[in-house]
């Protein structure tokens, strides 16, 4: 194990996998719901490298066949999920963001993309996830490089219940995707697919994706601005982007690199003079450890920080007229 | 080593039609590359994959998409005229195709695509990727009960790529009885394997044999399926790169 693993909470699961209690996290709701579907459909296997295996020791011991572990070997785990879809099932690989999109990227690439098969790729660990373990543990551009290639759906939950419906939707398709799982969570599960509309505003939309959200409706909090969700940014949801929009200052909040989708908000308002404001993780490494919190607060992604700086955007544009 | 293909060039086969014999794809590879000649590095494989297809796998033209066909992966996706050959000789393709071989109208690129030629298992090209595609594949096809098996064909360099020892290793590991290696030796490898590189899948608990890779009934006999319960190793000699 690369990291202290996390304990397991008290919820159990039962012989047929039904789950007894909603699920406190959403790692804990992917081990859960992925046990679930291995028992479900036969043509689903999961290939793990270590990380989060404490989560699969039943469905280990029921599926031996079906559940690979390939132990500390990132390039194989990728490549073992894409030669197990030609063989024809359906793979779902995991292990921490940074060691599954950056150190694997190519085999994502090659394995999945170029070859032209399907498979699911969830992470834990995203972004400052790990903040006290440094660099070496923290991937906010993720997102951004999965982004790189054709056809990935890209979902970000923001919460368990949410990571559970996305992954069952998942497995039930075909397509490549990405899975991006993190410990910050929103304290209500939306419904995923479209943006939900969270507010309606006429000063502006704030686009907040997966786990932002509850920050950014406390930032936004009396300003007259629409407040848009996505868990789902890949497709990205241009069109309940552009049927809500009223004035054309949009700002984008992403719990990763900042700015990763923002060339999908100029696309979508090519025709219409607008402004963006993109707010994320910045490139600059942190050089601090501490808590998520911690680096929240430092990349201005919690409340106050974002409230400063959706509020200096949209004065600036009003100082300017 | 004896080349048999050492004396072969295109002026002693122009037959374009099938069927088609070993001797026949010397020609096979002129329509690809304009050369009458080829050198050792472009038939290090030649021999290989021939005997693959004319002997051991259990795969045609017919039956593509046959859950249960013999799956080949050629990792080493780098100079393919003869792997192009063989399977346009076995009809996978119109020898047609041959002649356009790297063109912009062409299916046939300098590395194989999948997606773009019949009977092409894998895309290949970068390096080190087809094994740990063919672990994934192996371990695949044995979860579901098909008893086919999945033959890899790496080039000694090739396994200079890390990746290829995280797949030996879980190979051996799973016993993967169903993953039969190929390894077309020309001592290309910069640093080399001490012990040679059957050494070193020995250690990880392979079956590892040694052949004149350009001996097609020595050739045969290890690549024909045994009932070995741990992946093979197939380690086949050829002339020195040039």
């Amino acid at each position: 194990m690369r990291t202290p693993s996390r304990s397991t909470s008290a919820t159990s699961t039962t012989a047929t996998g039904a789950t007894a209690t909603a699920p406190t996290s959403m790692r804990e709701a992917f081990g859960e719901t992925m046990s679930e579907l291995l028992d479900e459909d036969l043509s689903t296997v999961l290939v793990l490298a270590d990380i989060s295996r404490q989560y699969f020791r039943q469905a280990e011991a029921e599926h031996p066949e079906r559940v690979i572990n390939v132990g500390i070997r990132e390039q194989l785990l990728v490549n073992v999920g894409a030669g197990l879809a030609l063989s024809g099932l359906r793979p779902v690989v995991h292990t921490f963001s940074t060691f599954l999109v950056e150190r694997a990227f190519e085999q994502i690439k090659l394995g999945f993309g170029h070859q032209d098969v399907g498979g699911v790729l969830v992470s834990v660990g995203g972004s400052y996830d790990v903040s006290s373990g440094g660099r070496t543990h923290q991937g906010p551009g993720d997102v951004a490089l999965v982004d790189t290639l054709p056809d990935f759906d890209i979902h970000v939950p923001g919460h368990p219940v949410e990571a559970r419906r996305l992954l069952r939707d998942a497995v039930a398709g075909d397509g490549r995707v990405y899975l991006r799982l993190t410990e910050d969570s929103n304290a209500q599960a939306r419904p995923t697919g479209s943006m939900s509309v969270e507010r309606r505003g006429a000063r502006g939309s704030v686009i907040a994706v997966g786990p932002t959200l509850d920050s950014v409706l406390t930032a936004t909090e009396g300003l007259d601005v629409t407040v848009l969700y996505a868990s789902t940014i890949r497709p990205f949801d241009a069109a309940t982007l552009t049927r809500t929009l009223g004035f054309a200052d949009v700002i984008l909040v992403e719990p990763y690199a900042v700015g990763t989708s923002a060339w999908h908000v100029s696309q979508a308002l090519r025709h219409v003079p607008h402004r963006l404001l993109s707010l994320g993780v910045p490139r600059a490494e942190l050089r601090s450890y501490g808590s998520p919190r911690d680096h929240q607060r430092a990349h201005d992604l919690d409340a106050a920080g974002l409230r400063r700086s959706i509020t200096d955007f949209l004065d600036a544009d009003t100082a300017a007229r | 080593m004896s080349s048999p293909t050492d004396s072969l060039t295109a002026d002693q086969t122009h037959r374009r039609t099938p069927p088609f014999s070993f001797e026949d794809l010397p020609g096979l590879m002129s329509l690809q590359t304009g050369d009458e000649k080829h050198g050792p590095a472009a038939t290090s494989t030649l021999d290989v994959l021939w005997v693959l297809y004319d002997e051991i796998l259990d795969v045609s033209a017919a039956a593509l998409d046959d859950p249960a066909r013999d799956r080949f992966y050629l990792s080493k996706g780098h100079g393919p005229m003869a792997y192009y050959a063989v399977l346009a000789a076995k009809g996978f393709f119109p020898v047609d195709w041959l002649a356009g071989f790297g063109g912009a109208h062409s299916r046939l690129g300098h590395h194989p695509d999948r997606n773009l030629v019949p009977g092409v298992e894998i895309s290949s090209g970068s390096l080190g990727h087809g094994f740990p595609l063919a672990v994934g594949t192996a371990l695949g096809l044995r979860a579901q009960g098909v008893d086919s098996r999945v033959v890899c064909l790496v080039g000694d360099a090739e396994l200079d790529e890390g990746s290829n020892a995280e797949a030996m290793t879980v190979a051996g590991s799973f016993d993967l009885s169903n993953l039969t290696v190929v390894v077309v030796d020309n001592r290309s490898s910069s640093h080399g394997w001490r012990g040679g590189v059957g050494a070193h899948f020995a250690v990880e608990g392979w079956i590892v044999q040694r052949v004149d890779g350009r001996d097609h009934q020595a050739l045969a006999v290890a690549m024909r399926r045994t009932a070995a319960t741990v992946p093979t190793l197939v380690v086949a000699e050829v002339e020195d790169q040039s």
